[in-house]
């Protein structure tokens, strides 16, 4: 029946077959129909206890389709946290785990702002400058060096450990964790700091930190899709072994792979102490389990050498729908909470299951 | 590190068709001696078989003829000149290929990946961030599943979904699409199948008829008679008898493995 374009795809002789085009039913999918049942569960219950809908327009307004404003707030709130989601993505899929993310982001940001500041604060000199005078109004470029470098300064220190000491990624990063906490206060003795410069500021207004965070995503797929570096994440998280006889440097990758997630925690400091024009010492806390369960959420397997960035922006918006649905049914925070650690628990269970499933094979 | 530096001497005419050689080659782990004094000679096209019981020196001797530990003593000729292999890449840079007993395969990969690991093509080098040429390698995949006449429903599934001996095919794959001078596997059908055994074994056959040198170490005595030339047994660290097979039969190669015969050649080796 159909043999004629079916046959012209496939390779072979003598009886094989060699479908270079078939894929298996991906991840990403189950993901993606995830994220619409979850929205369909709030559109229901909308419909039941608010009498509106959760994401299209109310009815007596046609000028658009869509809720515009709830899906910006859904999308915005998770693009900083999605940031480091990206590099937790990378780590997880090598089998090893960052821990100090949230930390790492008060760090960078407290350093960040404290080369971002402005000289004149409403026509009077700066009350809190870090530095004195001469290490206010620097061009942008300072700030956001500085941030990206403590980021991947952290990420290195991560990545050498787990590497060459062979210390486990959770006790590494955990140790991480602490120390950046400490550092973070120990920049400015605990005092926030603020006052940015208009072109720092400018980084993190409005829909920069979707911009940043759909950018960096675009960017870090085609990175794991295309080049030998996700080529060798993937297999040294699904058979280090199998990656060490291939001749992998194995712990130079890791070095890199920690360090490109200090770095992305670096970038995500920017844009957050940039939106929020201020650093405190207490930013960026718990980031790292947020930023982890969207990478689990979004099909990334905790075992390694599975998942992918296109799953993790999905799990970073189921997250965002989830926040957003219960603001938008009026429960109380505790509830997100409680439901947040349901979920991650869930994704890991899941993920488990899929393990034990595809193994039997 | 690297090895030293490989311009090792050049063999004369007379050893033209030597693959591998290896003379006195000794292990010692400790005071344990895994490997005494083995002297080895593999010629092109030959199919070798190592036989010999647990702990006999059979994987030891592979090990240190694949890179994977180095030799207390002796040395390694291959291709002509002296090796001196530091770690697996150095034996499969110079074209020994191993199956190993443990599959080297990433589960979570397809089949080009797996046989590209670690030596991908690429379109453009940009270090760690070279962009990948997924076309090349899946040609040259197919290329070398038609060689070994390996049968894999859908080489874009991950290895993870295949039954162990399409996995085993994929890693013996791996010979033929590197053009690999010499294969060595170790027991790659243990833990496999009837059926998944005879097509392990087709493959071994098409190397053998395709000139394809191979060294085979298995327990399955029927599976050596039927493969290969040659049977060099181990027993207790040194090599105690080398056989062809026209001159023997399961149960004389069994009494040298159990160690109820010695070659003449070997006894002093064996009452020490």
């Amino acid at each position: 029946m159909a043999d004629g374009t079916a046959q012209a795809r496939v390779h072979g002789t003598g009886g094989l077959l060699y479908d270079t085009k078939r894929r298996a039913w991906p991840n990403e999918a189950n993901v993606l129909i995830a994220l619409i049942l979850i929205v369909a569960v709030f559109e229901g219950l909308g419909a039941l206890l608010m009498d509106q809908s959760f994401l299209f327009d109310s009815r007596d307004r046609f000028d658009s389709v869509f809720n515009e404003a709830r899906l910006r707030i859904i999308i915005l709130q998770v693009a900083i946290i999605g940031i480091i989601a990206l590099g937790a993505t990378q780590v997880i899929i090598t089998g090893g785990i960052d821990l100090s993310a949230g930390s790492v982001v008060g760090f960078a940001a407290m350093v960040a702002m404290s080369f971002a500041q402005t000289g004149v604060v409403n026509g009077n000199p700066n009350p809190g400058a870090v530095f004195g005078p001469a290490w206010l109004d620097l061009p942008v470029i300072v700030p956001v060096l500085a941030g990206l470098g403590v980021g991947t300064l952290a990420g290195v220190i991560n990545g050498a450990l787990i590497a060459y000491t062979r210390i486990p990624p959770f006790i590494a990063t955990l140790g991480m964790m602490v120390a950046a906490r400490g550092a973070a206060q120990w920049w400015t003795r605990g005092q926030p700091v603020s006052f940015p410069t208009d072109g720092y500021a400018a980084l993190g207004q409005g829909m920069m930190p979707v911009i940043w965070f759909v950018g960096l995503a675009i960017l870090f797929h085609l990175i794991l899709r295309h080049t030998v570096y996700g080529k060798h994440t993937y297999a040294i998280g699904s058979n280090e072994d199998a990656a060490r006889m291939s001749g992998i440097k194995v712990a130079r990758h890791k070095l890199l792979v920690y360090a490109i997630a200090g770095g992305l925690a670096g970038v995500s400091a920017i844009v957050l102490s940039a939106k929020n024009l201020t650093a405190q010492t207490g930013m960026g806390l718990m980031y790292e389990l947020d930023a982890i369960a969207m990478a689990v959420i979004g099909g990334v397997s905790l075992a390694g050498g599975r998942g992918s960035i296109v799953g993790t922006v999905i799990g970073a918006l189921i997250f965002g729908v989830i926040i957003s649905g219960f603001t938008f049914l009026r429960l109380d925070a505790y509830y997100q909470e409680m439901v947040k650690g349901v979920i991650i628990v869930a994704a890991v269970v899941l993920d488990q299951w899929r393990q034990s499933r595809t193994g039997a094979k | 590190m690297a090895a030293e530096p490989d311009g090792g001497e050049v063999m004369g005419d007379a050893m033209d068709d030597v693959i591998l050689e290896t003379r006195g080659l000794t292990k010692h782990y400790g005071g344990v001696h895994a490997l005494t004094d083995a002297d080895f000679t593999l010629r092109a096209g030959e199919h070798v078989a190592i036989m010999g019981d647990n702990g006999a020196g059979k994987s030891t001797f592979v090990r240190q003829i694949t890179g994977v530990e180095v030799p207390t003593r002796g040395t390694i000729v291959f291709d002509g000149r002296e090796r001196h292999f530091e770690n697996p890449m150095d034996a499969r840079d110079a074209g020994i290929e191993t199956v190993f007993q443990t599959l080297a395969l990433a589960d979570d990969l397809d089949v080009p990946d797996n046989l590209f690991l670690g030596r991908e093509i690429v379109k453009f080098n940009l270090g760690p961030f070279s962009i990948l040429d997924y076309k090349a390698m899946q040609e040259a995949t197919i290329a070398g599943l038609e060689k070994t006449g390996v049968k894999i429903p859908n080489i874009r599934g991950t290895i993870r979904n295949m039954s162990g001996g399409q996995r085993q095919c994929v890693a013996i794959a791996r010979t033929a699409t590197f053009h690999s001078k010499l294969t060595i596997m170790d027991e790659p059908t243990a833990a496999l199948g009837v059926q998944e055994t005879a097509q392990v074994e087709a493959i071994v056959r098409t190397l053998k008829e395709a000139g394809e040198p191979l060294i085979l170490i298995s327990h399955n005595m029927r599976q050596v008679m039927d493969l290969c030339d040659r049977i060099v047994v181990f027993r207790r660290g040194r090599i105690c008898a080398k056989l062809r097979k026209a001159d023997t039969d399961h149960q004389d190669v069994v009494a040298y493995i159990t160690g109820a015969k010695t070659q003449a050649e070997y006894e002093v080796a064996d009452a020490v």
